[in-house]
């Protein structure tokens, strides 16, 4: 399996996804050998206390952890790929950390896979480069299917296919077309050519699969919808106390045009015009349009009463939900978008956009178009002042939330897995 | 009349936040980065402050009470010296034993309520008086605004207090042809005189004197005390008002600055300029004409205008939030609280959220604590945030008695 990030080092919901899915594929008696790039020395540190630490506080069961480690197996690949950069930051990113990276990586991967010694500059250098790795790997053999998440990853799978023969699956958790408004062909190339290398497309919602068949023009027959899961355990119970004696709306995610982030500003503007004392407003998170969102909250004149936190890491984002009183994801396109059953899991209840795939499997989450600032706010208004609204949606929300086990979802991956290797 | 020379150095250090996360909001207290604030002043008064004070008192001795120079200190200046540096406080009670040197009324906590609210701006007047008061026995007669903020209509404020002379820039777009050289005295009030900074001959000890790119440099104190001698050929006096700071810090020793301030009385001296403090200015020179400044104008930024605290939306909604709190926090009529409202108006924290990175940059990024002015508002709105919380507490506690 290619992918990126692996918990605790993620960026995005990426790596939490290959968790559950890992785990729960290992559960399905199918062995996974997970291979990433590590952008940086300190990622590498963070992910061999994965293994090596987390054993307690992670899983519940002892023999849990052996079963799971014994099935999956992790091999690091140096490189800079990144997730959620696109190829003009990461040029910028590059040249900021190119010495140290250099010489970084001079130490740990010269000897052993014989490159240049110099670090690309370009991205797409990068996946190249991983690609090259991944044949290397894939010569080892051992393996019956290669499954490739996301595009940086699908040249990687493509090599890994053209050197062993085994069949390919690529699993789409965003395309291109999710990520801003402006599309990069490179990158459309690359994520055509992976899906129309693959033996099997998996989309992470219907909404993804529409995507991939109409503006990809993928074979209908060969795209497979399996929604995410989401994983509980071993999440221990965080303390927070409540800090503030009004209620808080919550937006948690990337900072980006994608998730949508003024809509929720918007929306703010208006519930605090209706009722200015007894709520706030809080927006957790970083990302390219963080100062513009600053100074939007500055223009409406809200910011005693809206609150930005940076970006979150560990517990604090466990503790983040337990001060909300309502999570808010206005995306205006998101594959799917797994924190909102964060939020439900948390007791919170969720208002989540009708243009994300997490609606397709969610009933009692409400949905509003991401445009609609002025239903988005009404729904907001509703969640405070009617408790009895929030008390259904609390209890359904959990117990909807409960029933999505990546077992399950795991077990339609596996099928679709053998019907690669069968051909069908 | 006569050829004079006005110093006034301005002290203040300003009480720097601590990192405050929404986390906190209704959780902590201390809003206050105190190891940063002690470790600065401690810094400075050891590279600045004492040593420049040891300089002035020898020179005063040793000319006889000719040498004189005046003194803002901020009232969080003088909090600060006490709480970490008591030894600054001693040296400037010698230096005010001398009766050579004039100290000025500000505000207390060197903010901005001349621009939002006449009441809350004589009450920080006040307190800022009473605080000089107590330390060095002296009445400030002369106003010096937050940064020589002024306008006409502060300035009638100013002089409704019963304030004789006031400081402020001699900014390029109100004086146009005029000389800054002059007293001038406040539109509304004519009672009022006005002492305008001289920006050039300020700037080439505050600013340029270690520029080693200038074509002056190293500049000396003969050729400076020649540069005074030429502006007074027909001129009153020339206000040189500066950060005490410049001495030592922003002008580092090695720069040879001491030696500067060392041997620039004596040749200034020696050329007929006579050393006054404001206070004796305003008497013995004869004001030319009244000056209209419509709209507030300061000693800060290329603009002089208060563009580096409220020139982006930031810093208005920021400064606007904190201004709505007023009568909040008189309602809560609580010592502590208004203590800490008087800190959380400091010009500072809105300076922080400054974005004129590229003109002016380098001298708001050597000031500022954080590393984007994004940064800056977040952290602030926390705090204030919080504190609002604690206000309204106090308010219902009262109303519950």
């Amino acid at each position: 399996m290619f992918g990126w990030e692996f918990p605790p080092h993620i960026a995005g919901g990426l790596g939490t996804a290959c968790y559950g899915m890992t785990k729960g594929l290992a559960h399905n008696g199918v062995e996974v050998l997970f291979v990433m790039p590590s952008a940086s020395g300190d990622e590498d540190q963070s992910s061999v206390r994965i293994i090596n630490a987390s054993d307690v506080a992670v899983y519940d069961l002892r023999l849990d952890v052996d079963e799971f480690l014994g099935k999956v197996q992790f091999l690091r690949v140096g490189s800079n790929i990144h997730p959620y950069i696109d190829p003009e930051n990461f040029t910028e990113l590059v040249e900021t950390e190119r010495q140290y990276q250099k010489e970084e990586f001079r130490m740990y991967f010269r000897q052993k896979y014989k490159f240049s010694g110099k670090y690309g500059a370009n991205l797409m250098e990068e996946v190249s480069r991983y690609a090259m790795v991944a044949g290397a790997i894939a010569a080892d053999g051992g393996f019956d299917v290669i499954h490739a998440h996301d595009w940086l990853t699908y040249m990687a799978g493509i090599a890994a296919k053209r050197v062993s023969g085994k069949p390919l699956v690529i699993h789409v958790h965003a395309t291109e077309f999710d990520r801003g408004s402006n599309v990069n062909p490179e990158v459309y190339r690359l994520e055509k050519m992976g899906m129309d290398e693959a033996d099997k497309v998996i989309t992470v919602s219907n909404l993804t699969r529409n995507i991939v068949v109409n503006k990809y023009g993928i074979d209908p027959a060969k795209v497979v919808t399996v929604h995410n899961a989401v994983d509980f355990s071993g999440r221990s119970a965080v303390d927070a106390v409540r800090n503030v004696p009004e209620k808080v709306i919550t937006f948690l995610g990337r900072i980006t045009f994608q998730k949508g982030p003024e809509y929720f500003i918007e929306a703010a503007a208006k519930v605090l015009k209706m009722c200015p004392e007894g709520v706030r407003f809080v927006m957790a998170g970083s990302g390219d349009m963080m100062n513009r969102c600053i100074r939007q909250v500055a223009r409406r004149g809200i910011s005693d009463k809206f609150h930005f936190t940076g970006f979150l890491k560990g517990d604090d984002v466990q503790k983040m939900f337990a001060l909300s009183d309502v999570y808010v994801m206005p995306s205006v396109s998101e594959p799917f978008g797994i924190s909102p059953l964060e939020a439900m899991k948390s007791d919170v209840p969720a208002i989540i956009s009708k243009q994300s795939g997490v609606a397709e499997v969610l009933k009692y989450a409400i949905k509003v178009d991401f445009w609609d600032i002025d239903a988005l706010a009404d729904a907001m208004y509703a969640l405070l002042q009617y408790p009895a609204l929030s008390k259904v949606a609390i209890e359904k929300g959990r117990q909807e939330v409960d029933s999505l086990k990546w077992d399950n979802a795991a077990a339609k991956v596996k099928a679709v897995y053998e019907s690669a290797v069968s051909g069908k | 009349m006569g050829k004079n020379v006005c110093l006034y150095f301005q002290v203040h250090q300003p009480d720097r936040l601590r990192q405050f996360r929404f986390f906190d909001i209704g959780n902590e207290t201390h809003y206050f980065d105190d190891f940063a604030n002690r470790t600065i002043m401690r810094r400075i008064a050891d590279r600045c402050y004492l040593r420049a004070n040891n300089i002035l008192l020898e020179l005063i001795r040793r000319n006889g009470g000719a040498f004189k120079v005046a003194f803002s200190i901020s009232g969080t200046a003088m909090e600060q010296f006490a709480l970490y540096a008591p030894e600054v406080i001693d040296s400037f009670r010698a230096l005010a034993a001398t009766g050579c040197v004039e100290f000025l009324a500000e505000t207390c906590s060197h903010s901005l309520a001349s621009l939002f609210s006449e009441k809350e701006f004589k009450k920080q007047v006040k307190e800022h008086s009473a605080m000089v008061h107590k330390l060095f026995g002296v009445k400030p007669v002369t106003f010096r605004n937050t940064e020589l903020i002024y306008s006409d209509a502060i300035g009638e404020t100013v002089a409704s207090m019963g304030f004789s002379a006031m400081l402020t820039e001699g900014a390029k777009h109100i004086l146009g042809w005029k000389s800054p050289n002059f007293i001038y005295t406040n539109a509304i009030n004519p009672r009022l005189k006005l002492l305008l900074r001289n920006f050039s001959l300020s700037d080439d000890i505050a600013f340029r004197f270690s520029d080693k790119g200038w074509a002056s440099w190293p500049l000396t104190a003969d050729i400076y005390a020649g540069w005074l001698e030429d502006a007074l050929r027909s001129d009153d006096v020339v206000n040189l008002f500066m950060d005490y700071e410049t001495f030592g810090e922003h002008q580092k020793a090695e720069s040879g600055i001491f030696d500067f301030l060392t041997a620039l009385p004596a040749e200034a001296m020696a050329r007929g300029i006579r050393f006054r403090t404001p206070g004796e200015v305003v008497r013995e020179c004869q004001p030319v004409a009244p000056l209209h400044v419509g709209f507030p104008i300061s000693w800060s930024d290329e603009e002089r205008d208060t563009s580096a605290w409220l020139g982006n939306e930031l810093q208005s909604e920021a400064f606007s939030k904190a201004c709505a709190l007023e009568k909040d926090v008189a309602r809560a009529k609580d010592a502590k609280l208004t203590s800490v409202y008087r800190k959380l108006q400091e010009s500072d924290h809105f300076y922080y959220m400054s974005t004129k990175f590229f003109s002016d940059g380098s001298v708001h990024s050597y000031f500022n604590p954080y590393d984007t002015p994004y940064e800056a508002f977040i952290n602030y709105m926390n705090v204030l945030s919080d504190f609002e919380i604690r206000v309204k507490e106090k308010i219902k506690e009262n109303n519950g008695k």
